[in-house]
Parts: structure tokens; C-alpha cells; sequence
């Protein structure tokens, strides 16, 4: 019980002498996650790192505790060719460990589904937790898919290229007619290698990797970048800066959480809805666009502020443009509540128990969706949300319409965060001067994207440059709540189970 | 029923004038950059030094910007003394020719096609999109085409869910080796003629992501490039007027 004690506590965005994180005996370290984790706390990120000048591989754990709103960060040392698997009996380190196996070719002894990630090479040549031969890139895609056999079962795989304009991955269904038995999503096929290029950084383009981390994401993962390298460097950014921070955040919420009840509609066949919000979702982009000349908010979320400032005359066009284009998300999103042809698609389709969402760690409106009140605006709030704090919006039932209703309640709340912030805006500059990162220092950030929480956890080497960038998207979480919530559906369900998730395919492949 | 209908008549005609009238475009907006060489000088190399992708260039003498490397942060604007680089409003950005794409050095917006292929799909294209390593920035901002917004299909251009049933394929992403041989094989399924289109930084030429081993450095490695459309993302006009462009259903 104790032994969680012994892991080094850290805040968001906060910084932390890399010497005070403890190296644990693999007991202690396994034991002390596996009771936090059953007592309610959350894997923020698990990962491995090679130790300067020391043989074998670190892994580091941060484990996020919402009711005291700290996060604890602990290592343990694997110096043979395996480690034994947590996932058994906490299924929340699943995917981090089949990362940990193919980056590093340490094979987690007794992991259920051991598969590859990514489809790269390990960082440690001649080591392969698959046992493949040579030096060589796998190929993407080729693994052993499970498979259920019997009469009359089929199976149906579809991608990486899919029908309509949409990232890649490969999905494959096993099917009883119409039932499915399972989803097996295998990714990859989006891999840039940006953890590895961010080694050795900051430098000039490593804004421009978070801006395109995810693409939908810009706002979200620029602001937990620029987070952690302002804890890094002791930076205090602005109030103003703050605020305009807060309010492009919301709006990409607004933007994604509205085309994506669009699109609900569309996979329903309600075009009424689906075409409203396809505009309505542009103009929360244009609003974007008004603050920094570009609709995904390219260029203004900087390190130290906000690459851009506000006048009287835009924050009054943007709380115009803001009222129009809610009154009609609210008259298209209503419509779908009211029509019994959509309610009875959308209810009691794909859905996510409770349970199951904390199995595996669900994140964002998926969880809420479920009931989980985890929200990292309110659990461990960081910039204008520890002085303004939006509601966290729940539902019960964790299925398509839970999945929907939570963003049309979050689409509210967020609305009137930044009518709020726009009456209230502090005067004062919008940039403040940051200072080189600190040497050998860990911080850990979190921000709640909308799609949920987004972690960066940054260790800096002893000039102050990037040992180690570990970015774990919500879609890293969720990815396995869309498997779980096809289970014992259509198949012709699909289409509408993925868009109540819509997760990112870059951001997992990174 | 009733409330639908009231609906539909609360949300109004929405679909844009373009390309009758211009666009409507944010004041902050970062179209087309253009270098003053008179007021370059070409010394201090300053823009260089913070581009992030390496789009600025000296070549015989001149201050040079790659569009296709681009990625419009407004860096170099920024930092240059003398105001040499600057961002105008210009939206036109397309090109036919990879090289043509380099500002400073000759005129850009050269997206026509040849009259046999603009006789062929100048009045129905159907494209295939492909992402390949995209962020999902450019894809969004080619879904939203198709919104009661810009109304795609009214230029008798449409996406479609089969190579089979293109005419050619529009590729986002810096084409990441993991996607390289799925592209192919799109490519290679759509029936001759055919035409491929680069839309982004990262299609034209990685991007962010040049130089990556992970990547092919963009498309036109793996498949024949016709129309390059550059931005990261570019604005869905941007976008529009590439396609419109390339067809010669815009002329000059």
C-alpha cells in the first residue's frame, strides 16, 4: 500500500529534477501500479528509454491521481530480454507495452495480445520481441490477426485506404452474418517518426511537428508542447495569453464536437443535421482563422504565449460570429434529439460499460460518455483553467447516443467559456520571454483536447536538450473502447460506432 | 417533421459565390509570400536561419521560397529587417510544375492543364483521396469541399469511394513508407487516363517531415505528380481554385 509512496509526485506542467524519479525494484514498481491503478488512478504514460552510458532500458511510468490532482512518475530497470507483463491484471498498460516491445525488442512475458504497434524497428539492434531475423523494417500489416472459425463466421477487412476522405488503418471483423464477434484494428500506416526527430530538440521545426501531430489537434497538443517547455524553462506566461489560449482550445473543441454530430447524422442518413453541420463546423474554423490566419490555429499557441493578439473591434465579431453559430448548432443538434428515426440508431448502439472503460482507460468524452468523471480541465487544470472552470459533462449508458449528447453538452459549456473569457479579457502583452529548458529535469503536461487527455512527458539530457519526448494522444487510449464497443454489433454499425470516437490515426502512429 | 422543415428554413442558403465573386478571407489570412530582391540584398540570411523546412534558398544570387516546402508560419516575415518577405492575401497558389512553385524565381500559378486532359475531366472528375502520413488538417480542409459551403459537385467534381471509379487520386501526406505501397496500388487501380494531385506541404515534398526516413519525402517519388496545390493546409479555396485551375474551368 505504501509502496506508491515511494514514487516521485509531480503537478502538471510542473518541473522536476530528473534525479528525484526512483529507480524501483520491478516488484515494488509493478505491485504499487497495479493496486493504484485498481484504486482509481489512471496510466498516463508508460514508456521506455535508454539510460545514458548504463546497460538494459528504463521504463517509466506516470501514473495521474484525480482526486488529489498529482501525478506520480516512478522507473524500473529490464536488463535481460523480458520484463513480466502487467496487462493481465491491468489491462490499461496493454498497448503501452506492445510499445514498449517494439521499440526497445523487450518481450512483456504473458501479455495476452502481443502484437506490433507501428511496425518499426527496434532502437536496439539484433533485439526483436517477435524474434525476426536481421535489421530489416517489418512489413506494415503482417502479423497474426485473430481469427474466430466455425460455420458461417466470415471475415471482413477493410483498408489502410478507406471509402471516403479519411486517414488510413487497417480494420478486420469477425463475423456471424451481420453480428460481429470482433474488431481487430491494426495501425501504423500514419508513421512519421516524430518521437524519434524530437530527440536532441527543441529546435525550429519541433513546433511544427506538435502543430501537425494531430491535425484536428493543433491547438491541443501545441498548448501541452509549449506547457512543458515553459515548465522547463520557468517561464510565466501572461494572463491575456492565458485566456486567448483557453478560448482557441474551446474552439477546436466547438469545431470537432460539431462536425463530428454532422457526421453522426450522415452515418444515420439524416441529412438535415449532417449538411448544418458540416458549415456550421467551418465557421467555428473561420473563427480560428480570425485570431491567427488559420483555421487550425497554426502559429498561435508559441512557446512563452500566443503568437497573436486581439483588439476590441475582433473580440466583437468573434462573440458575434459565436452567437449566430451556436443558435444554429443548437437548432441542427436539437433536431437529432427529436427524431425518433435517428434516437433509435443511435441508442443502445456500441456501448461501452463503465467498467470496461476503466479496464482499459478510456479517455475523453468516451469515458464521460460511459460515467467516468475524468476531465483534465477539472482534475488537473493548467493556464486560465485553474481560475475559470467548465463544468465536466457526463453520461450514463456509454453508447452512441451517451458518445453524442456529452459533446452537444460539452459544445454548451465550452460556448460559454468563451463568451465569458471574451467579457472579460485582462489587458497586457501576450508573450512572455522563455529561457533555455533545464538540464536533466522531467514535466509532465496534460491538457484536455477534445478528444481527450493529451500527455507529453519531456526529459532533458544535461545540456538541456530533449533526452527523451513521449506524446500519448487520447486516441492511444481509445482506439481499444471502438474494438470493445463493436462487439456483438452489426457490422453496418460501424461506420456510426467509429464516428461517435472519431480518433485520431496520426496521433496513435505518431 | 414540422420543426425540420422550419429548420431548414432557419439555416438558410449557404453555399459561397466563388468563383463569381472573390472569397471572403480572415484579415490575418497567409496567402502567396513574395520577395522583395530590391530590398533583399541577399546578405543577411536571416529568413534561412529560422525557416523550418528549408523553403528559403539562395540561387544565383536571389532570395528564393519553395511553396512546396512552405509550411506559411510567417517566420521569415518576422524575422527579416528589412521587410523583404512578405505574406500577401493571394490565394492562388497552384502549380503544374514542381519547379514552378519557387518564388523569386518565376511566375507561379501555372495549374492548366493540357487541353486533351481538360477536354477529358474539364466538365466531371471524380477523385480518389488517399492519405499518406496527412495530419488530417489537409483532409479536413478537402472534406469540407463537399459541404452545402463550396458545393463541389456543381463544378462537376466529386470524391468516390473506388480507384475504379476515379479519374484520378488527390494525395495528402509526405507518403510515409508504411503507406507507400497502399498508394501504389491506388494509383494503380484507377483506369488511364489518369491524373494525381498534391495537396500540402507534405504531399508536394514531406513537409515538416522532408528528410524523415520514415517518409518518401512526398508524392511525386511514388507516383506522377500533375497539380501541385501547396499549404499546410492550404484554404479549401485554395484547394477549389487548384482543382477549378488545373481543369481551365478558371482562366486569367
Amino acid at each position: 500500500m505504501t509502496a506508491i509512496l515511494r514514487w516521485a509526485v509531480l503537478r502538471n506542467g510542473t518541473p522536476l529534477p530528473r534525479r528525484e524519479i526512483p529507480l524501483l525494484e520491478g516488484a515494488v514498481f509493478r505491485a504499487s501500479l497495479i493496486e493504484s491503478v485498481a484504486d482509481g488512478a489512471r496510466v498516463a504514460a508508460y514508456f521506455g528509454y535508454l539510460p545514458e552510458g548504463e546497460p538494459g532500458v528504463d521504463l517509466y511510468a506516470v501514473l495521474a491521481f484525480r482526486e488529489d490532482g498529482v501525478l506520480r512518475v516512478a522507473r524500473m530497470r529490464v536488463t535481460g530480454e523480458s520484463f513480466p507483463s502487467l496487462t493481465p491484471a491491468c489491462p490499461q498498460v496493454h498497448l503501452f507495452e506492445r510499445e514498449i516491445a517494439e521499440q526497445f525488442g523487450l518481450t512483456p512475458e504473458g501479455h495476452p495480445w502481443l502484437k506490433p504497434v507501428r511496425f518499426v524497428k527496434s532502437c536496439r539492434p539484433g533485439h526483436d520481441a517477435w524474434g525476426r531475423e536481421g535489421d530489416v523494417q517489418p512489413l506494415i500489416g503482417v502479423m497474426d490477426f485473430y481469427r474466430v472459425e466455425g460455420e458461417e463466421v466470415h471475415e471482413v477487412a477493410v483498408g489502410p485506404v478507406h471509402a471516403g476522405i479519411i486517414e488510413p488503418g487497417h480494420f478486420r471483423f469477425q463475423c456471424h452474418g451481420e453480428q460481429v464477434f470482433h474488431l481487430e484494428i491494426s495501425l501504423g500506416y500514419q508513421h512519421r517518426g516524430v518521437e524519434r526527430v524530437l530527440r536532441g530538440g527543441p529546435d525550429k521545426r519541433t513546433i511544427h511537428y506538435m502543430e501537425t501531430l494531430s491535425g484536428d489537434t493543433t491547438i491541443g497538443h501545441t498548448l501541452a508542447y509549449c506547457q512543458a517547455l515553459e515548465g522547463l524553462s520557468g517561464c510565466s506566461v501572461p494572463a491575456r495569453a492565458q485566456v486567448l489560449r483557453g478560448i482557441a482550445l474551446e474552439l477546436e473543441r466547438l469545431a470537432n464536437h460539431t462536425g463530428d454530430l454532422g457526421a453522426l447524422a450522415g452515418d444515420v442518413g439524416f441529412l438535415p443535421t449532417s449538411s448544418y453541420c458540416g458549415r456550421l463546423r467551418g465557421d467555428f474554423l473561420n473563427m480560428t482563422a480570425l485570431l491567427c490566419g488559420n483555421r487550425f490555429g497554426r502559429g498561435l499557441v508559441r512557446t512563452g504565449g500566443a503568437g497573436f493578439d486581439v483588439d476590441a473591434p475582433l473580440v466583437e465579431e468573434l462573440r458575434k460570429r459565436l452567437d449566430l453559430t451556436l443558435r444554429d448548432v443548437s437548432n441542427a443538434v436539437t433536431l437529432l434529439w427529436e427524431s425518433p428515426s435517428v434516437m433509435s440508431r443511435f441508442e443502445e448502439t456500441g456501448r461501452v460499460s463503465l467498467e470496461t472503460c476503466g479496464e482499459i482507460g478510456l479517455v475523453g468524452p468516451a469515458a464521460r460518455a460511459s460515467g467516468a468523471e475524468f476531465d483534465v480541465r477539472q482534475d488537473f487544470p493548467s493556464g486560465i483553467f485553474r481560475f475559470s472552470q467548465i463544468p465536466v459533462s457526463t453520461g450514463r449508458d456509454g453508447d452512441v447516443f451517451e458518445r453524442a449528447f456529452v459533446r452537444w453538452l460539452e459544445i454548451q459549456r465550452s460556448g460559454d467559456f468563451i463568451r465569458e473569457q471574451l467579457q472579460m479579457l485582462v489587458a497586457g502583452p501576450v508573450m512572455a520571454e522563455a529561457k533555455a529548458p533545464a538540464p536533466d529535469t522531467v514535466v509532465v503536461s496534460l491538457v484536455e483536447g477534445w478528444r481527450g487527455a493529451i500527455t507529453h512527458v519531456a526529459l532533458t539530457d544535461k545540456d538541456g536538450k530533449f533526452a527523451a519526448y513521449k506524446v500519448v494522444d487520447p486516441s492511444f487510449h481509445n482506439w481499444m473502447g471502438l474494438a470493445m464497443a463493436l462487439r456483438n454489433q452489426q457490422i453496418s454499425d460501424f461506420p456510426l460506432c467509429n464516428k461517435s470516437f472519431n480518433l485520431s490515426y496520426c496521433g496513435h502512429d505518431l | 417533421m414540422f420543426s425540420i422543415i422550419m429548420a431548414r428554413l432557419r439555416q438558410g442558403h449557404r453555399t459561397i459565390r466563388y468563383p463569381r465573386r472573390p472569397p471572403v478571407l480572415p484579415d490575418r489570412f497567409r496567402g502567396l509570400p513574395v520577395i522583395d530582391q530590391g530590398l533583399c540584398g541577399n546578405a543577411c540570411g536571416g529568413c534561412e536561419g529560422v525557416c523550418p523546412t528549408g523553403a528559403l534558398m539562395r540561387r544565383d544570387g536571389r532570395m528564393t521560397l519553395d511553396l512546396g516546402l512552405c509550411v506559411f508560419c510567417g517566420e521569415c516575415e518576422k524575422r527579416c529587417p528589412k521587410g523583404a518577405v512578405k505574406f500577401t492575401r493571394e490565394h492562388r497558389l497552384a502549380s503544374r510544375g514542381r519547379e514552378s512553385l519557387v518564388v523569386g524565381q518565376e511566375a507561379v500559378l501555372r495549374a492548366r492543364l493540357d487541353e486533351t486532359t481538360r477536354k477529358l475531366f474539364g466538365r466531371s472528375l471524380k477523385l480518389r483521396q488517399v492519405c499518406a502520413g496527412g495530419c488530417g488538417a489537409c483532409e479536413a480542409d478537402c472534406n469540407v469541399l463537399t459541404t452545402v459551403v463550396f458545393d463541389l459537385g456543381r463544378f462537376g467534381i466529386q470524391f468516390v469511394a473506388s480507384p475504379r471509379h476515379a479519374d484520378g487520386i488527390l494525395v495528402t501526406g509526405p507518403v510515409t513508407k508504411n503507406m507507400e505501397l497502399a498508394l501504389k496500388k491506388t494509383y494503380d487501380a484507377v483506369p488511364d487516363p489518369k491524373l494525381v494531385i498534391a495537396v500540402g506541404a507534405c504531399a508536394i515534398s514531406g513537409g515538416p517531415y522532408t528528410g524523415h526516413a520514415e517518409t518518401c519525402g512526398g508524392a511525386s517519388g511514388v507516383v506522377p505528380v500533375d497539380v501541385y496545390i501547396p499549404g499546410c493546409p492550404p484554404h479549401p479555396i485554395t484547394i477549389l481554385d487548384g482543382l477549378l485551375r488545373a481543369l481551365g474551368r478558371i482562366k486569367e
